[in-house]
């Protein structure tokens, strides 16, 4: 199977001039999957009243209009974007918005971005205008910030940024560290 | 006679072409021809370019020599190219020392130096004198036994003076003692090229 390496792509807005290369029917594995009937059932104390929560197989971050990427490779890695527009199955339309997040609008395939959790309430091609609003009103930035995810990239630049003199004040806070259970464990053997 | 006065000894050549502008022979030739020397291109009396990472206060980690690993405060560079260097001394056993700026790497970490004169050190201070002590033979024979270095008074006294100075801005920075102590070295994942210094 082409391109699609970890997305599935959801095609809740068919647009009818753009064409589709259907090549593996396979894509359609996700409504085929969603369907309540295939699911195992969930064990009685884990239902709630109105919802179910089903663990199961399927996938839940879809390539669609709205999802924000990580974009992983590129003169752009690093930042983020989101999904405007789907080209195909092996490429896609995004925009940052230019303003907040870098990224100018441009197509680019699957392979170099990375699915986030979040999304954004926009129409298939918003304007930037409208794409930062659904940004502002999402509160996006403070989410992905807060999220595990983008604190490990921080902590692993400010390691990558560290400077000789940084290194040594980190190795003897380390020492101390180890130092302090060293001395709790000895305490307590 | 009105022609251009052409001097043979600046070569036949000019003056035929003075020659050529005026129209008229030249009324001298030499007799025989004399190669002129080509313009030496030896006249470069600039002095010689530093890195510009290293400036004085920077923190130097010595690479080569007695002194490897060590990190090290530079001074000021000298006329010939090389950077004056201390320890300090207390610290690291790091005396005053000229060190080539290739077997060094600049970290990004400054030591406030402004306060430390230098100014009287320059490469003369650190020319070897010839050693007018011994007769050859018998040293040769001796064999390489480790003689100790004789250190000159005046040099333990310049030592002194330099590093009261340097220590003082040492000691401002937190950790900064303890790090000059530390000898640096590679460890295991350590990617010389992917680290910042």
């Amino acid at each position: 199977m082409r391109g699609v390496a970890n997305a599935r792509i959801l095609f809740h807005h068919f647009p009818c001039h753009i064409s589709v290369f259907l090549t593996c029917p396979s894509l359609f594995l996700p409504s085929f999957l969603a369907s309540p009937n295939s699911h195992p059932t969930v064990p009685a104390k884990r239902k709630h009243a109105n919802t179910q929560i089903n663990f199961t197989m399927s996938f839940s971050r879809y390539v669609e209009v709205g999802r924000i990427v990580l974009v992983n490779y590129g003169p752009e890695s690093g930042k983020l974007a989101t999904i405007i527009d789907v080209v195909d199955q092996n490429k896609c339309l995004i925009d940052g918005p230019e303003d907040i997040t870098g990224v100018r609008r441009q197509v680019i395939p699957y392979r170099r971005i990375a699915l986030t959790n979040l999304t954004v309430k926009i129409a298939r091609n918003a304007r930037a205008k409208t794409l930062k609003k659904a940004w502002a009103d999402a509160e996006i930035e403070s989410k992905w910030e807060n999220s595990a995810w983008a604190k490990k990239l921080a902590a692993k630049s400010t390691r990558a940024n560290l400077n000789d003199f940084d290194r040594f004040k980190v190795m003897v806070a380390r020492k101390q560290k180890s130092a302090i259970i060293a001395k709790k464990m000895k305490q307590l053997a | 006679m009105a022609g251009a006065r052409v001097l043979g000894t600046a070569g036949p050549k000019k003056a035929k072409k003075a020659a050529a502008t005026t129209g008229k022979s030249a009324r001298f030739y030499p007799a025989d021809d004399v190669k002129r020397p080509l313009p030496s291109r030896k006249n470069n009396k600039q002095a010689p370019k530093i890195r510009s990472s290293i400036t004085p206060g920077t923190v130097l980690i010595l690479l080569a020599g007695r002194f490897r690993g060590k990190r090290v405060v530079c001074l000021k560079s000298l006329e010939t190219g090389l950077l004056l260097v201390t320890g300090p001394y207390k610290v690291n056993g790091v005396p005053l020392r000229r060190v080539n700026q290739a077997y060094v790497i600049a970290t990004s970490t400054k030591v406030d130096v402004s306060g430390v004169d230098v100014a009287s050190f320059d490469d003369a201070y650190f020319a070897r004198s010839s050693s007018a002590d011994g007769e050859g033979e018998e040293e040769f024979f001796e064999g390489d036994a480790a003689k100790p270095a004789i250190v000159s008074d005046q040099r333990k006294a310049d030592q002194k003076k330099v590093d009261a100075a340097v220590l003082k801005a040492v000691e401002a920075t937190p950790m900064m003692k303890g790090y000059l102590g530390a000898k640096f070295s590679l460890r295991k994942g350590d990617k010389p090229h992917k680290m910042v210094f």
